[in-house]
């Protein structure tokens, strides 16, 4: 069973024995480039990227706003993955991965409607309007409700880990709708200042202040993820070994 | 630079309330969750050592669907 080339394999990580170790080690470098990455887009954003012509300078709300929208679409489809991943495989890992996923998301999810709101007041005169973009960013932050929610209240870990897969899976279809309701419907929210086939419509000093941020927004995200990962492997693993031993460890006061 | 003074700085152009209301929640958002996640971990070894040491080593490792000393139910998470 545990051949050479078989626990050389990438796949071995996919066992919580290996992974929480794994998680441990990388989960700092993480934070430090999130770090890093953050001092230097601040820096970029607000010393460096100019004054907005039309806006002024409360355009500079955008180098939180679309990081935390773009992170808060993405991580929902990662956890969709890891949900899908569940299902199929069976693997215990993947819905950790999902739940310890969804608060982050959550988090970036609020973020971007306080700073869309924070930002629509002085620019369009108001705080909330019930347009297609704002919508269906508002239906994703109680999809990340109800997904923590339903993986809390059901005792069972197996019939919440399904439970919640499903909720992922379906509530998934609401991202592509989100991404591009401002092409689809006619919305106060302007369209994408980034995209793939077209030169981007912003300064390029703006415009690498708003990547850097987003790259630091993945940072975190990682970092904070793992750690929330390891508390929830040694809690749904407490009958192995290997976790009484890191658990002595640690009540000893050393490191695991 | 983009700033004639501090001052102008923390004005934002007039629009300090909408800036750093935006920079300031989001930050603190983060602390916050950094500060769950942190204490999280803290809670979860506290509570399973308690655990094990109630159930004692052995029947720890064994499930609890197995029948004979049943194992006693977690406190629930938080």
């Amino acid at each position: 069973m545990n051949s050479p080339e078989r626990s050389r394999s990438l796949f071995r990580f996919a066992a919580p024995h290996n992974f929480y170790p794994l998680a441990g080690r990388l989960a700092p470098w993480f934070a430090t480039a999130a770090l890093v990455l953050t001092v230097a887009g601040l820096w970029l954003g607000f010393f460096v990227a100019p004054t907005d012509a039309t806006q002024g300078e409360v355009y500079r709300v955008i180098f939180i706003h679309v990081p935390a929208a773009w992170m808060s679409m993405f991580v929902y489809l990662v956890m969709a993955f890891w949900s899908a991943v569940g299902l199929v495989m069976n693997t215990r890992l993947s819905f950790i991965m999902s739940q310890a996923l969804a608060p982050t998301g959550a988090m970036f999810c609020f973020v971007a409607l306080w700073t869309g709101a924070l930002w629509g007041k002085p620019t369009w005169g108001a705080y909330w309007v019930w347009d297609a973009r704002l919508t269906s960013q508002l239906l994703l932050l109680f999809l990340y409700f109800g997904f923590i929610a339903l993986t809390r209240a059901i005792e069972d870990p197996r019939r919440a880990d399904r439970a919640g897969a499903i909720i992922a899976l379906v509530g998934a279809v609401n991202v592509p709708i989100i991404y591009f309701s401002v092409q689809w419907w006619n919305t106060l929210h302007q369209g994408a200042s980034v995209s793939l086939n077209k030169a981007p419509s912003m300064a390029t000093t703006m415009l690498l202040g708003m990547l850097v941020m987003a790259i630091a927004a993945w940072m975190y995200t990682i970092a904070v993820v793992l750690w929330r990962a390891r508390s929830m492997i040694l809690e749904r693993e407490r009958h192995t070994e290997w976790v009484g031993a890191v658990l002595e460890r640690e009540a000893q006061g050393g490191r695991a | 630079m983009q700033w004639e003074s501090w001052s102008a700085f923390w004005n934002m152009g007039g629009a300090a309330y909408f800036v750093w209301g935006s920079y300031g929640v989001t930050f603190a958002l983060m602390a916050l969750e950094l500060v769950l996640v942190l204490r999280r971990r803290k809670d979860t070894i506290t509570r399973l050592l308690r655990w094990r040491r109630a159930v004692g080593k052995d029947s720890a490792r064994g499930s609890a669907k197995e029948g004979g000393t049943p194992v006693p139910a977690m406190e629930s998470e938080t």
